[in-house]
């Protein structure tokens, strides 16, 4: 009986180092994760508020005309989203993005990769409710072709990063991109459930 | 020294690679055409292409034009004959002229890209360029009366 209660003390010691992870590089071993709908929508609920949140919605709008500002106004000269996602003739993103945010309040943030998603596939946030948002990021035809593996490793895209340093004057998404990653892994892993509305 | 090529002159700069592109063009090389506006790339007075794009010189460093084509007003054309040059001067499109070296590089842009404009298409490419005097009305029919050159141009 000892030695069942040993065996069974090891056991579990040894499972909780696997499901343990830094939250720093997220090594946390997702592959043993079950399918759980509850925590996989709990997790997606926090999900859902970081890509609301203007640095990641700003550049998922409804219509074809960036998004701005804290308060998601229309970006001021209404550059147009263009087929490839990044402008139109002398309105191109790049023409005042540069890869780098420009120092100082109200002057263009920046990335080497700056752009809207493609007319073709708009992945939208604006105005999504967390079912809607949930079901089209898993679906590869509304997702920009990403199938599991690269959905996993949007979380640590450039652009995607660039949301926690925005440059001066611009607001946070509401948790740590570690705390954030943790929630898309935790969603993705434990079944991408959608939540009921 | 930041080695560069404007309106294809191939010129070492000695400046610092933060240097704004404006500070290059304007200060160091003394072509004034192009304007400080806003500084923050809000109004387009500073446009010059950067690869054949309408980059806004106040904000780009001129380290990401080191080994580029940059193109100013003075480069537009050899005899200040670009179709859209003759299409400004035909139709008096200055007022103040402050904002319009930045107004047709822009355009240069759109034309290039597309040689028949349609006024949906002007505001679109053009909406990054702002004119305090309000000569809108004036840039949109001289861009039409250029691009009508422009196809002129290529039949002949």
């Amino acid at each position: 009986m000892k030695k069942l209660i040993i065996t069974m003390i090891v056991l579990f010691m040894s499972s909780a180092v696997i499901l343990s992870f830094k939250e720093e590089n997220s090594t946390f071993n997702y592959a043993a994760l079950p399918k759980d709908s509850v925590a996989s929508v709990a997790a997606f609920k926090q999900v859902y508020t970081v890509l609301m949140s203007a640095r990641c919605m700003n550049c998922h709008p409804s219509g074809n005309i960036p998004l701005q500002g804290d308060d998601n106004h229309l970006h001021t000269m209404f550059p147009k989203r263009g087929v490839d996602g990044k402008g139109v003739y002398a309105m191109k993103c790049a023409n005042c993005h540069q890869p780098t945010n420009t120092p100082g309040l109200h002057t263009p943030p920046g990335n080497p990769n700056w752009h809207l998603p493609p007319a073709d596939m708009k992945m939208v946030f604006q105005g999504r409710t967390p079912r809607q948002l949930a079901k089209q990021i898993i679906d590869p035809k509304q997702n920009g072709h990403k199938d599991m593996q690269k959905l996993i490793a949007h979380a640590d895209d450039g652009l995607v990063l660039w949301a926690w340093k925005p440059g001066e004057g611009r607001k946070l998404p509401p948790m740590s991109h570690a705390a954030f990653k943790k929630a898309w892994l935790t969603w993705l892993k434990t079944g991408a459930y959608a939540p009921a509305k | 020294m930041i080695a560069i090529t404007i309106n294809g002159k191939q010129l070492e700069v000695a400046a610092d690679p933060d240097m704004p592109l404006l500070w290059v063009i304007r200060d160091l090389l003394g072509l004034t055409g192009t304007k400080f506006g806003c500084g923050v790339a809000q109004c387009g007075a500073c446009t010059v292409h950067l690869n054949g794009e309408a980059v806004r010189s106040c904000v780009t460093k001129v380290s990401r034009a080191a080994g580029q084509q940059v193109t100013t007003i003075e480069g537009l054309s050899k005899l200040n004959d670009h179709a859209l040059q003759i299409a400004w001067a035909e139709l008096d499109v200055p007022q103040c002229g402050y904002c319009q070296s930045g107004q047709l590089m822009s355009a240069a842009v759109l034309l290039r890209e597309n040689p028949n404009p349609t006024d949906q298409d002007i505001d679109d490419a053009m909406s990054g360029n702002i004119c305090r005097c309000g000569t809108y009305p004036r840039i949109r029919l001289a861009i039409h009366k250029a691009a009508e050159l422009q196809r002129e141009g290529a039949k002949s």
